[in-house]
């Protein structure tokens, strides 16, 4: 069994064919992870009896000749943002350094209920804050494309785990480009779905109107069949949607033709080095495939990063107020009066960039100043939004980067928020507008390193995104 | 937009953050230079452009509404689990009234 290549389907036919048992394979996964983990950090903790409780279900519908779902023995790992009821979950962050849900995230619920084995919880930056994984409290994320880089952020941990095998798939959030930023630094699938496709009860809020949970997967599909057990209307998240959910993996097919695809002139725009000669020629790839490309144009690019760092910071600064010493565990030890308390827990408990976050999103919705950056950033974001809707008339699909350059050294970007808040561009704006999108592997750089291609689609048009990613998955490998 | 020590001192009172004199400076000069890229903004004529604050797609009037049904809540045994004081029920927190 080559653990760190299985997919879903090889431990369905592993299973079938009896070559493993759903606890013989729990059991090698989880050592490889534990003795691969130490060169990444990409895992913060294992279960190991969770993992073999699940598998045992597993291996006991296989004994009773029933289905065993569509994830059957597959191993899992699960961002340390979505709770797990009686697992440590601490969001990267010291101040839920010792937190213990008490309940499951729906998405973590029903992929155990289809069959997934939860193996551990993966690294992530703190609240998931962060394009490197270095704002985790408990230490940095590796890329195991090169150790000397950032996975990227802030579902490093969960990309790292995908690229490095010590997961076949993984469960990450993504705000800004959490999921398709890593997933691109390391090679591997990232997903964000549509805005109320998978439901985030259990994910820990960080920006309510831009947050979404999304798989990863070292193949398209099986990105595509961790998003079809995860998604569907969840009475317990009142933003998830009612909208059906297809099967995913049914029209992976490879038939592309005819597909119109946009590129849109802002993100090519000064994109030269090695990540443009690359999308550019996995462009060149999707136009043998019979697509027809055209040239777009989404005007408001240029003002997305504005008008995002106003909008999650400020959602963020409201989210993050509940941490205050009080319910989550963590209270400073030299608290005096009660507003000592909650100043002295919370200047204690959050790293760096969380307080750089909350303290711009309480400057922006600060009296005097709500209506000049809040409410402004509002209305900007409803631009950005139409002019999506305004492409999706004209193209079945957009093709970007997902960042403007592949993984960097770990420590080379810490300095300079701003600049770090500029390299999140290309994927910033499918969440503003709430579509789709995903990273696939476009090759490497001579240095070896990972770039991933975006693909931005309609409003619960999956089906054609990962369509179109699973045949340039096929004529790329 | 240049901020000053104290504006930085008045926001993270609002945002009850207690931040040492080196986190001030670092935080006036790392939100100076971001909300001078944010004034960007201001280039955009949005008059008569509604504000976005939730991602809307076509769907029923009513398509989020769940049935109303009770369900077992949490229950505060639970609740407090995870108090870092608790006590009689109730979470703990330092004394606010003085007799």
């Amino acid at each position: 069994m080559e653990i760190s290549a299985l997919t879903i389907e090889g431990v369905r036919e592993g299973l079938r064919r009896r070559a493993f048992s759903a606890t013989e394979l729990a059991t090698e996964a989880l050592r490889f992870a534990e003795a691969e983990n130490p060169k990444t950090n990409a895992y913060l903790r294992f279960c190991p009896e969770r993992a073999l409780e699940a598998a045992g279900r597993v291996d006991e519908k296989i004994a009773r000749g029933e289905d065993t779902g569509p994830l059957g023995g597959v191993p899992v790992a699960v961002k340390d943002v979505i709770v797990t009821k009686g697992l440590r979950t601490t969001c990267g962050s010291k101040l839920l350094a010792n937190y213990i849900p008490p309940y499951d995230a729906t998405a973590v619920q029903r992929l155990e209920a289809a069959g997934g084995v939860i193996l551990g919880k993966a690294n992530c930056d703190e609240f998931a804050m962060g394009s490197s994984n270095e704002n985790s409290a408990f230490g940095p994320v590796r890329n195991p494309a090169a150790l000397d880089r950032v996975p990227g952020g802030s579902s490093g941990g969960s990309a790292a785990i995908t690229a490095q095998g010590t997961a076949v798939v993984a469960l990450g959030s993504d705000t800004g480009g959490s999921v398709r930023q890593p997933a691109s630094f390391c090679g591997v699938v990232g997903v964000t779905p549509t805005y109320g496709r998978v439901s985030r009860y259990g994910l820990v809020a960080f920006a309510s109107s831009l947050d979404h949970i999304g798989p990863f997967g070292r193949c398209v599909r099986d990105a595509a069949t961790l998003l079809g057990v995860i998604a569907g209307r969840d009475e317990l998240d009142a933003t998830s949607a009612e909208a059906p959910v297809p099967d995913y993996t049914a029209q992976l097919d490879g038939n592309v033709r005819g597909l119109r695809i946009g590129l849109p002139r802002e993100y090519f725009n000064g994109l030269a080095s090695e990540t443009g000669d690359l999308i550019q020629a996995g462009v060149e790839t999707l136009k043998k495939l019979g697509c027809q490309v055209k040239e777009i144009s989404l005007p408001a690019t240029d003002y997305a990063i504005a008008c995002y760092y106003i909008i999650c910071t400020a959602e963020a600064s409201s989210n993050l107020a509940r941490y205050d010493g009080v319910r989550y565990t963590f209270r400073s030890a030299s608290s005096g009066a009660l507003s000592d308390m909650y100043r002295n827990t919370r200047g204690e408990g959050f790293g760096a960039e969380c307080k750089r976050r909350i303290m711009l999103g309480t400057y922006v919705l600060s009296a005097g100043y709500y209506d000049a950056y809040y409410l402004k950033a509002q209305k900007v974001r409803t631009l950005i939004a139409r002019d999506f809707t305004n492409a999706f008339a004209e193209v079945d699909a957009i093709v970007t980067p997902v960042s403007p350059f592949p993984a960097f050294k770990l420590g080379e970007k810490l300095d300079d928020p701003l600049q770090m808040y500029l390299s999140d561009i290309y994927t910033i704006t499918g969440d503003l507008a709430g579509i789709p999108c995903m990273s696939v592997p476009c090759g490497r750089t001579a240095a070896g390193l990972p770039v991933g291609m975006q693909i931005l689609a309609n409003h619960f048009d999956e089906a054609r995104m990962f369509r179109l990613a699973d045949a340039f998955e096929r004529s790329y490998r | 937009m240049k901020l000053t020590s104290e504006r930085v001192r008045y926001v993270a009172g609002l945002a009850n953050l207690n931040l040492s004199d080196e986190e001030v400076e670092r935080f006036r000069a790392d939100l100076s230079g971001i909300l001078e890229h944010v004034e960007k903004l201001n280039e955009l004529d949005t008059s008569g452009v509604p504000p976005m604050a939730q991602v809307l797609y076509p769907a029923e009037d009513t398509a989020t509404l769940r049935p109303d049904r009770d369900r077992p809540p949490l229950g505060a045994q639970t609740a407090l689990a995870n108090a870092p004081q608790a006590g009689a029920g109730h979470f703990k927190v330092p004394k606010v009234i003085e007799r």
